[in-house]
């Protein structure tokens, strides 16, 4: 190699890192700019667009340019977050509206509008979305080694429609971003997944488009009854009893398979297991919490009697869901599924909140939403990690990993004590919050729902004395030793989400209040619905 | 100065940041000096804040509020009254001894750093837990305490036992926890604070009113008061849930000293005493409250008179004296039971600390009779745990007989009924306490040495840095008793009030010392006169000792009542039956039956014209014939 090639490589390397620090710090200024005279600009539409425009402009990089490939998606993806801050720094929390609102005629005959707005419930998800979408770039740098431009277009492309979904104030648009993120996620679970991944994609996706074309016709039905498809409109009507349960249990079919709630979680172990890394940090972070979210969007508000009806109902499943997936938890021998069914058992959580139908309740239920995210998160990369040095996930093989990778024996602790809700952490607030309003809501459900307590603790802690504890066997000393402890980038990867779990833990107080408005609003429009049904 | 006061739980919380994140790439002295040193200062503030207290000033400070949503508002404050003040002397003097003698004790440990930054995040725990003006926030320190506890239980973790008493130890505390965390919701939404300041006035109110649970008519403030004793039952090793402490004895002995016997497994009772106007208010509860103590503290002194291993004996005693506390409480002696607390932290932390300085010696060995004869090579260690065990065993003029003299004379004089039955277990106890922990003294120290001849040789007085706070602790087992904490705790506690005359104190001290005597006689006969007579026995009553040597075989029935079936229906109910065969049928089904029907219409289509125009004019005839009838 001569010299002058070398010093070629090293002036472009110089001026690509210039030309990042450019972007970068261009970015943060023009975000600070919108920060300042927020509501004149649409903030909304360009964080939607902007990670397709990117995917674009990837699609035009030759595929042998790995690097670059890499480099620019994770360019687009800080961006993104930069300039989702000014959401964060501009919102208004004392008020309830919705906030950034855009809004143009899209479908003139029909009178359907492109029309995006969000709140302090939805602000939370976006922001969470940048985020994971970061770490999901970082830890699929090594990860992920075939397809590499597919990959991260289709990453970018689950970001733009995720954040679409929680901003959607039509529900047309909101469909269409609801399906539309389907078809990435599909291609990232069966294109670059496990041995078994066209199996858990082609289940994943007929499971959750059943439970769409459902709400499809639940949203056809609204639609052709009030004739606007404005989702704040459409809250403010009061439906025949009838006509709420069903169109409830229309939606509900679409959200209880995303959430996913017990019966129709089976998609989820088996989707965990089988997507790469960054496929199942966006499932356990983001999409899942969709279902809720619909929950919370739709449901309640829409429907309220059907919801008191069905209140009930939806405890129970929500406490089965608790106890079952931590029961299930503890014969597993797959770390994937593990964590996987103990999604199910957290998300059980959620809904137990939310159907609480009281502020803490409901508070909690998307506290913990964000920290299931963080957390859950967190995990999967730690899976990641570890599965990239060991290539299996079968717990019997691991044993004394604490002995050989310290750090990350320390960090994995962190967020599995979040896991299991100890005082401190994230997971503490929001398991605290839920157990609280359930308890007020119904006692023996609150009861039933806290002994995940002691189960969670149990599977958790069993888990991490199989994989870290003991001597350390034979096979892991031969596929860890060499690549030893966390390196940078998997200490970066990992870093912020450990900075959430404690700053949540320690000061919920910042996100608390941002959903405070939102949530005292929603139970008001609810009791006030009530009212005026009785 | 107030603010000033922060700085004794944070000190510790910042050694453990300084460790956890730098001593890997430090030396051992570097270590030992910051966590040392934080603990020194911490110590240093509290006494500062103990004057204050004498002074007659209680210190509240709210730091910041740490949940808010909708009624529920808690923060992150501490109060510093006459309680706390006791707790803050045991605990910063206690870990700062234990953490002076762990720097001879853990010598040349590979997780030397690891080690001392896990004892400075408990004591950190720890003072939270103590120094909380609000339920949550003892929920966050308990928690917390629990979670080093986990961490230094499995200190050792390469080895499956220490790895699985950590486990253990929290999963059976949450247990505890469970019943603990409901209280403080029902406790919440009845009085909408968590708030000690704010909680007890309001408590009157709730008196007399009846929750129905699950069909039950029970009194709101017993049900209240029992669910938090069972968060009181898991972290205090009481009966049912004391299973853990004795495993809990795999840890590093200065953590044994100072985590399971001093202070952590003490909040329970510092709980009770502390929630004292939310238990004076029921009398079933504190029956209860008393009834497990007396009974836990009489079974673990049982087991403990059979063991071989000597941190186990002590661990027993521990959960018996603890029992003792908790018997105190139960008769609305607080501060008798406080004041227990107090003087055990002393002297029970003294035995472990010299059963460290034994093992230290013995390489490791823990079975009593592998030892004897000690006295000789370590007369330090022999002398202090003499003074430890006469202290225990309520020998008048040393700190125990003061406080276990008081827990008697309490439960005695009791206005209760069972104040009596109460006062005859504790003697009994009393007596049978005695007699195992000289039994330790004797074999251990005593006689012939009856390890291998090379342990022989390696036998020696432990270094310094581990003899003085030895002698630092046997000092306070000495004198600790002259500070009459009952009294000085008053103004929080209240006191208990006997119902029967004075003069008959003097009756129920002297019958305490001479059950203390008898247990002490008896060992030396036993183990010094008529070494063989123990064996004989237990060939004689051979059943019971195997009873009392597997513990009561609390652990097999646990294992057969709750693990096992717990697993078995994870793997074959839930997971082969619901999960696999029932809903992953069901999802797999419909495909299949789909699949399955395509696969039995195909015959059908033959590809022949004429067939399909008969099949389509019959289904043609067959629709109008119906529509026609209709």
């Amino acid at each position: 190699m001569s010299t002058e090639y070398v010093i070629k490589k090293e002036m472009k390397k110089h001026l690509l890192i210039a030309l990042l620090i450019t972007i970068l710090a261009g970015s943060t200024i023009i975000a600070f700019g919108i920060a300042v005279n927020n509501f004149k600009y649409p903030l909304l539409s360009t964080l939607i667009f902007f990670p397709l425009l990117g995917s674009l402009f990837i699609f035009f990089i030759s595929s042998q340019r790995e690097e670059l490939i890499k480099v620019t998606t994770l360019v687009v993806a800080i961006v993104e977050f930069i300039l989702s801050l000014p959401l964060y720094l501009s919102f208004d929390k004392y008020s309830s509206k919705m906030q950034f609102i855009e809004k143009y005629l899209w479908i003139p005959q029909w009178g359907i509008y492109y029309s995006l707005g969000v709140d302090g419930i939805s602000i939370l998800f976006i922001l969470l979305s940048g985020l994971l979408t970061i770490l999901c770039v970082l830890v699929s740098w090594n990860e992920i080694n075939k397809k590499i431009k597919e990959f991260y277009i289709c990453l970018l492309l689950t970001h733009s429609a995720m954040i679409g979904v929680f901003m959607s104030l039509d529900i047309f648009l909101f469909y269409i971003f609801w399906e539309a993120m389907l078809i990435p996620m599909y291609l990232i679970i069966g294109v670059w997944g496990g041995p078994r991944r066209i199996y858990s994609a082609i289940k994943f996706f007929l499971y959750t488009f059943i439970g769409s074309l459902l709400m499809l016709i639940g949203i056809i039905i609204l639609y052709l009854h009030t004739g606007t498809s404005d989702l704040m409109r459409l809250t403010q009507f009061s439906y025949p009893y009838k006509m709420q349960i069903w169109l409830f249990l229309a939606f509900l079919s679409a959200f209880a398979v995303k959430v996913p709630m017990w019966p129709v979680h089976t998609w989820l172990p088996d989707a965990h297991t089988e997507a790469p890394t960054a496929g199942s940090v966006i499932l356990a972070g983001i999409l899942i919490k969709m279902g809720a979210y619909g929950l919370l969007r739709f449901n309640i508000p829409m429907f309220p009697e059907a919801t008191l009806a069905l209140k009930p109902f939806m405890l129970i499943l929500s406490v089965i869901a608790i106890i079952y997936g931590a029961l299930i938890c503890l014969v597993q021998t797959d770390l994937k599924r593990l964590i996987a069914y103990s999604s199910v058992s957290h998300m059980g959580f959620v809904t137990l909140g939310i159907f609480a139908l009281n502020h803490q309740g409901i508070q909690g239920g998307i506290l913990q939403m964000i920290n299931h995210g963080i957390i859950t998160g967190a995990l999967f990369l730690c899976i990641g990690i570890v599965y990239q040095r060991s290539h299996t996930r079968e717990i019997a093989k691991y044993g004394g990993v604490a002995s050989v990778m310290p750090i990350y024996s320390a960090l994995f602790m962190v967020f599995l004590l979040a896991s299991i809700g100890l005082p401190g952490t994230n997971g503490f607030i929001g398991e605290f919050l839920i157990l609280l309003g359930a308890f007020k809501a119904w006692k023996l459900m609150s009861i039933l729902g806290a002994t995940a307590l002691i189960i969670g603790a149990a599977y958790m802690l069993w888990l991490y004395e199989r994989v870290f504890f003991k001597k350390t066997t034979p096979y892991i000393n031969e596929h860890i030793r060499g690549y030893g402890d966390l390196n940078s980038r998997e200490i970066v990867t990992l870093l912020p989400l450990l900075l959430a779990v404690f700053w949540i833990g320690f000061y919920p107080k910042e996100i608390l209040s941002f959903l405070d408005l939102s949530v005292r609003d929603l139970l008001n429009h609810f009791n006030s619905m009530i009212g005026v049904a009785k | 100065m107030e603010r000033l006061y922060l700085l004794i739980p944070l000190l510790p919380l910042l050694g453990f940041a300084v460790n956890i994140l730098m001593g890997r790439f430090t030396k051992p002295r570097f270590v030992n000096t910051v966590a040392i040193s934080s603990i020194f200062l911490s110590f240093l503030i509290s006494s500062v804040a103990v004057y204050e207290v004498l002074g007659g000033r209680v210190i509240e400070y709210n730091i910041y509020t740490w949940i808010i949503s909708h009624d529920l508002q808690v923060s992150i404050g501490y109060l510093i009254d006459e309680l706390t003040a006791v707790m803050l002397i045991v605990v910063t003097l206690v870990s700062l001894l234990v953490h002076i003698y762990s720097v001879g004790y853990m010598h040349g440990d590979p997780g030397y750093a690891r080690y001392f930054a896990y004892l400075n995040l408990f004591v950190f725990s720890m003072l939270m837990l103590i120094m909380g003006n609000n339920l949550l926030q003892l929920y966050f320190g308990w928690e917390a305490v629990g979670l080093c506890s986990y961490f230094l239980i499995g200190f050792w973790y390469e080895k499956k036992s220490a790895a699985n008493a950590g486990k253990k130890a929290f999963i059976v505390n949450r247990v505890g926890d469970f019943g603990f965390t409901l209280g403080i919701f029902l406790l919440f939404i009845n009085v909408q604070t968590l708030n000690y300041g704010e909680l007890f006035p309001k408590l009157t109110t709730l008196q007399g009113e009846v929750i129905n649970l699950l069909g039950l008519h029970i009194d709101l403030i017993t049900l209240i008061a029992l669910l938090l004793f069972c968060g009181a039952v898991g972290k205090s090793a009481q009966l049912p849930l004391h299973v853990w402490l004795p495993d809990a004895m795999e840890g590093p002995t200065p953590v044994s000293a100072l985590i399971h016997a001093a202070t952590m497994v003490t909040a329970g009772v510092f709980m009770v005493a502390r929630l004292n106007p939310l238990y004076g208010l029921s009398e079933t509860a504190l029956f209860i409250v008393a009834l497990v103590g007396a009974i836990t503290s009489f079974i673990a002194a049982t087991i403990g008179l059979v063991q071989r291993d000597i941190k186990r004996i002590i661990a027993y005693s521990t959960i018996s004296q603890l029992g003792y506390m908790f018997l105190a409480c139960g008769v609305a002696a607080y501060g008798a039971g406080i004041f227990h607390l107090y003087t055990h932290a002393f002297f029970k932390a003294l035995l472990f600390l010299c059963a460290g300085s034994v093992m230290h010696a013995m390489a490791g060995e823990l079975d009593i009779f592998k030892m004897g004869g000690l006295k000789k090579y370590m007369p330090v260690t022999y002398a202090t745990f003499l003074i430890a065990a006469l202290s225990i065993s309520g020998i008048p003029g040393l700190a125990g007989f003061f406080s276990k003299d008081e827990i008697l004379w309490f439960a005695y004089s009791s206005p209760k009924s069972y104040g009596k039955i109460l006062w005859f277990i504790g003697t009994i106890t009393a007596s049978i306490t005695a007699f195992y922990t000289f039994r330790i003294l004797f074999l251990a120290f005593h006689g012939k040495f009856r390890g291998d001849a090379k342990l022989l040789n390696h036998l020696h007085e432990s270094p310094k840095v581990m003899t003085y706070p030895l002698l630092i602790l046997a000092l306070f087992s000495i004198i600790g008793g002259y500070f009459s904490v009952p009294h000085f705790i008053k103004p929080v506690v209240g006191e208990a009030v006997p119902s029967v005359p004075h003069e008959q104190e003097k009756i129920v001290m002297i019958i305490s010392i001479c059950a203390a005597l008898i247990g002490i006689l008896l060992a030396y006969y036993m183990y010094v006169l008529k070494p063989l007579l123990p064996k004989m026995l237990c060939e004689r009553f051979q059943w019971l000792y195997r009873v009392l040597f597997n513990k009561y075989y609390f652990d097999e029935v646990y294992n057969y009542l709750f693990v096992k079936p717990t697993l078995w229906i994870s793997q074959k109910i839930v997971e082969n039956i619901t999960d696999r065969k029932v809903i992953e049928g069901i999802v797999n089904g419909i495909p299949k039956l789909l699949y399955l029907a395509g696969e039995k219409l195909r015959p059908i289509q033959t590809g022949y014209l004429q067939q399909y125009a008969i099949l389509m004019i019959m289904g043609i005839c067959i629709i109008l014939f119906i529509i026609l009838m209709v």
